[in-house]
């Protein structure tokens, strides 16, 4: 396990994070806002029997957010790894 | 010395231990239900549970007594991923959460989904943005990491200050919570009961601080989601044949639509946006997105969610847990619509337009006098055996309507279980599962006030020489004085403070989230910078949370520039709604101010000086040492 790293490494690191930080984020806004925006025009289609406008915010974007941490703490391990600064 | 949990033996066996534990709950679930059939009256069966449960948390309190300030204060930082996950799930899940959310969206329908979505949302942000670079810092509070990334006294004394606004807001309803289910069930007043509660939180957490917590709620966490998916499950069983609720209230929703048109209910259940006429509402719109906002912000910033991740062994668990936390929560959240549909349906389909001679068993055991929760208004007295009927002009045909039919919050989770038709055995199981969780949620909060006020104020800033003993004994004193003082103000204020909770969300967002973000992600931020964003966000927020709840017409006047406000009166004042949003929203204002100004005095003001910029990059960094600062060396 590497320690310390470059000046140079350290950037490249910080900025693979920032940019899984800056995807991740995205893909929240979108779940959190902008598809529930269209709620009343989704509401029109039904799955189930759930109205689509319905379902997105009583399971839909919850889905995407358990998934999104699950996938959000593996693909920085992964950056982790590949800089050898993974704590464990 | 005697036995204590918490050696390396106990947290190699914790998936025995709790597996263990989980089979005795339910034997002792299926004694009561033995108990019940012997026809042992109910009053009884809620005394056992409530005191068993109560029994055992206290029993894992003393098990985790000790002596050690990194035990005390983070758990040893030995608590794994997934375990931590189900803490933090009890940490999370409040009253609130688990009486109050189906119940609101009962009434609220699509409306009410904000908190489902509000209250979940907010962990990608704990995730992607937080908890791994605070668990690397490795101290014990969210003030230390105040301190130590703005230079010192004045950020940590400002965080101190939001951490109490907001977890004591916030604690006070928890304690409520408590004293409603304590006194319904014991059937003892409601401020009695808000200090036998007392007893059951600091049973938990006064010997053993966060690590005592860490176990107890991990033990509750396992009884309020067991006791919250039971009568949910059999619900969809009886009402569609398949025993998925989450999947099949689908077909309740349908149906509640139909009969939505034959009763003429204008606000459609699952209609997005719509007043009460249910026409399209802009507003509605914007104040469903305001309070999503506030409440995704404020739970990536309240420090007794933030200070659970301090307890994993390391940055990359610590990452596991957010998700495993979620995934918890997320159990119980994606379930409440569905009791909420279940009611609804049985509510439309089998009591209204019934004779009020034949209505189910439930209306009358739920309606009468010391419940009160469901109330069938048809007949002029029918205030009598209904005391929720009071002022309800009922037409005294003998049929109940919908405009004669009442029914509290709290009824959709707690009645459930009958209108399911199961035993009084589940329903005091559901008890049980309300309590844990108020109880849990209760301990985190005092434990974040209380180590705020040990930690922070008395040993960072009045004496740093204290030993560590001293230091423990303080601790707890203070705990026990904060849970005094938050259980007396519970029992004064009564009952009708839920809406706390959600001013505890904005408090919380408007000082703390600026001030955690800026401080990891952007590195030339200086100090003050830092300790100008949390004055500013906290002081908008709290000046537009006091006077538009308290001086609404002032608001109106004084503000008129900022654009349409309206008086709204609720809770027995003129409550002021700037651009028609909720004053439970009001981070809308704190928030913004707290980033532009953190923003503004860090672009023109003075950089963070070279050492400050490498300790950021040494808590970026999951491996090696954290940068010590100058000032900061001690623990």
């Amino acid at each position: 396990m590497a320690t310390k790293l470059t000046t140079d490494q350290m950037q490249a690191y910080w900025g693979r994070t920032s940019r899984l930080m800056w995807v991740l984020l995205a893909i929240w806004f979108f779940f959190s806002f902008v598809v529930h925006f269209f709620a009343p025009s989704l509401n029109q289609i039904r799955v189930l029997g759930f109205p689509l406008g319905f379902y997105m915010a009583a399971q839909g974007s919850l889905i995407v957010f358990v998934a999104m941490c699950f996938y959000n703490a593996r693909a920085q391990n992964k950056i982790d790894e590949e800089f050898g600064v993974s704590d464990e | 010395m005697a036995y204590t949990l918490g050696g390396s033996s106990f947290v190699q066996n914790l998936g025995r231990i709790y597996a263990i534990y989980t089979g005795a709950f339910a034997a002792f679930v299926v004694i009561i239900g033995i108990l019940e059939w012997l026809g042992v009256p109910s009053k009884f069966l809620g005394y056992l549970y409530i005191f068993l449960t109560i029994g055992v948390y206290a029993a894992i309190g003393w098990l985790s007594r000790t002596a050690e300030v990194t035990e005390y204060y983070v758990a040893g930082r030995v608590v794994p991923a997934f375990y931590n996950g189900m803490a933090t799930g009890a940490d999370w899940m409040s009253a609130a959460s688990f009486i109050g959310m189906a119940g609101s969206l009962y009434f609220g329908g699509y409306s009410g989904l904000a908190f489902v979505l509000g209250w979940t949302g907010g962990y990608v942000l704990v995730s992607i943005l937080m908890a791994p670079y605070l668990r690397k810092f490795g101290q014990f509070t969210v003030p230390d990491f105040f301190g130590a990334r703005y230079g010192g006294n004045a950020a940590r004394s400002l965080a101190v200050i939001v951490l109490i606004l907001a977890s004591f807001t916030y604690v006070v309803a928890q304690i409520v919570g408590v004293g409603i289910i304590t006194s319904r069930f014991l059937g003892l007043s409601f401020q009695v009961s808000c200090f036998v509660g007392l007893i059951g939180i600091l049973a938990c957490s006064l010997l053993g601080g966060m690590k005592a917590v860490t176990w107890t709620q991990v033990a509750q966490y396992i009884i309020l989601i067991i006791a919250y998916l039971i009568p949910a499950i059999v619900m969809s069983f009886k009402m569609t044949g398949v025993p998925i609720p989450q999947l099949m209230y689908g077909f309740a929703l349908e149906k509640i639509e139909i009969l939505e048109k034959t009763l003429n209910v204008a606000q459609g259940h699952s209609s997005a946006f719509v007043d009460a006429t249910g026409k399209y509402s802009a507003s509605a719109m914007w104040n469903y997105f305001a309070l999503i906002l506030c409440l995704m912000v404020g739970t990536a910033s309240l420090p007794h969610i933030l200070m659970r991740y301090f307890t994993t062994p390391s940055v990359r668990q610590a990452r596991d847990s957010v998700a495993w936390s979620l995934f918890f929560i997320f159990l119980l959240y994606f379930t409440a619509p569905a009791y909420a549909a279940f009611a609804k349906l049985e509510v439309y389909q089998n009591l209204i337009g019934t004779p009020i001679a034949s209505l189910p068993g439930w209306v009358a055991s739920w309606g009468r006098p010391g419940l009160a929760l469901v109330g069938a208004c048809d007949a002029a007295n029918a205030a009598q055996i209904y005391p929720l009927c009071r002022g309800v002009v009922g037409n005294g045909d003998g049929i109940l309507q919908l405009n004669e039919f009442r029914i509290h919050t709290d009824a959709i989770v707690l009645a459930t279980p009958e209108i399911a038709g199961l035993p009084y055995v589940i329903a005091g199981l559901v008890a049980a599962g309300g309590l844990a969780a108020a109880l849990s949620t209760a301990d985190g909060l005092l434990l974040a006030i209380a180590n705020a006020l040990s930690h922070d104020v008395y040993y960072k800033m009045i004496d740093p020489t204290a030993d560590t003993k001293r230091r423990l004994v303080i601790s707890r004193v203070l705990l026990l004085l904060v849970a005094v003082v938050a259980a007396y103000t519970a029992g004064e204020l009564g009952a009708d403070i839920l809406f706390l909770v959600s001013w505890a969300f904005s408090i919380a967002a408007s000082g703390l989230f600026a001030g955690l973000v800026l401080g990891i992600w952007w590195k030339r931020c200086g100090n003050a910078a830092g300790v100008a964003g949390v004055f500013v966000g906290i002081t908008v927020c709290m000046f537009f949370l006091y006077t538009t709840e308290f001086h609404g017409l002032w608001v109106k006047q004084a503000f008129s520039w900022l654009g349409e406000i309206n008086i709204v009166k609720i809770r027995n004042r003129d409550v002021a709604y700037i651009w028609n949003i909720n004053n439970i929203s009001v981070g809308i204002f704190g928030i913004p101010a707290a980033f532009l100004t953190q923003w503004i005095v860090g672009a023109f003001g003075k950089p963070a000086s070279a050492e400050m910029q490498e300790f950021i990059d040494s808590i970026r960094v999951p491996a090696g040492d954290v940068k010590v600062l100058r000032g900061h060396e001690a623990h």
